[in-house]
């Protein structure tokens, strides 16, 4: 086995891949509205670990990939505000948070 | 990186695999709760990896702002939202996870081959500038990203405006269509849903 230098970033872009993937699948699946956010959530975190193993293998000189990385953040914070809000307001309407009936816009 | 790389190696080893089986938690596990204080954990180790990769400010801020912030919202929505209730059965459910399932794997197995085989061109790690990533994303900040970053904060304003707006209640001393005087009162009480279910 050869001696490594530092860990590849192929390994970081796997773990990324992996965790993007679950968030897809979590958004498929889910019967819950708040676990339908939290698969969002977790999909931005792996676009946030892409963004940041190439900021620091590609690009460590001008770290442009962790501002990047910074404003991804600001705008996950707005969109979970938002979206919580928005699931409030249709709990109590609909006094359900299952999302096969949120069908308002289905004809 | 002043760590050793076997030291490396081994952190990263665990924090992915924290982060890969709390991730599946937060998607299968039945306790909605339990999904909610394990993607705290999966955030906290997206955390460590940062920190693998000599960003320590922005360790931070993921930190603060999702363990910190977007985790107890989301903790606070299920305590608003949380009703146990029987789901209606879907009947074609098999079918649903099956083509989602496939979908996912596909798409996984795209991305790591193309991680895998991509030759990338990497910059030699030697001049890693470490410490110094925090006066760099400052200097970044308040020089060529200056917009991007004045927009952020409009865009913050507006989220809060939003939230707010869409998540309060209409204050009103009376009811319509009773014409009883609303109690103003925090908890939720059952009333009639708006947006009745027409099937």
């Amino acid at each position: 086995m050869m001696s490594l230098e530092s860990i590849p970033i192929q390994a970081f872009l796997i773990v990324s891949s992996a965790l993007f993937c679950i968030g897809i699948w979590g958004l498929l699946n889910s019967r819950n509205a708040v676990r339908v956010l939290m698969s969002i959530e977790l999909m931005l975190n792996a676009v946030n670990i892409n963004l940041m193993a190439f900021s620091s293998y590609v690009d460590n000189n001008l770290i442009q990939g962790q501002v990047f990385t910074i404003f991804v953040i600001t705008v996950a914070a707005a969109e979970a505000a938002v979206g919580l809000a928005i699931l409030l307001s249709l709990y109590r309407n609909r006094v359900t948070v299952d999302m096969e009936s949120f069908n308002l816009l289905k004809w | 990186m002043s760590i050793a790389i076997t030291t490396q190696i081994i952190c990263f080893t665990i924090l992915s695999l924290v982060i890969l089986i709390g991730a599946l938690g937060v998607v299968l596990l039945e306790s909605i709760v339990y999904s909610a204080f394990l993607l705290g954990g999966v955030f906290m180790s997206v955390a460590g990896l940062y920190l693998l990769l000599n960003a320590s400010f922005v360790a931070a801020a993921q930190v603060l702002v999702y363990v910190g912030a977007v985790n107890v919202l989301i903790i606070f929505a299920i305590m608003l939202v949380n009703k146990q209730e029987d789901l209606k059965p879907i009947n074609d459910i098999k079918s649903r996870r099956i083509i989602s399932t496939s979908i996912c794997l596909t798409l996984l197995s795209l991305l790591i081959r193309v991680d895998l085989t991509n030759i990338w061109s990497l910059s030699s790690p030697q001049n890693s500038i470490g410490e110094e990533s925090t006066i760099r994303i400052g200097e970044h900040l308040f020089s060529d990203y200056l917009l991007p970053f004045e927009v952020a904060s409009v865009l913050l304003l507006m989220a809060m405006i939003g939230a707010i707006v869409l998540a309060r209640r209409d204050v009103m001393s009376k009811d319509i269509s009773t014409g009883l005087p609303v109690d103003q009162e925090l908890i939720e009480k059952s009333s009639e849903p708006l947006l009745t279910n027409k099937n």
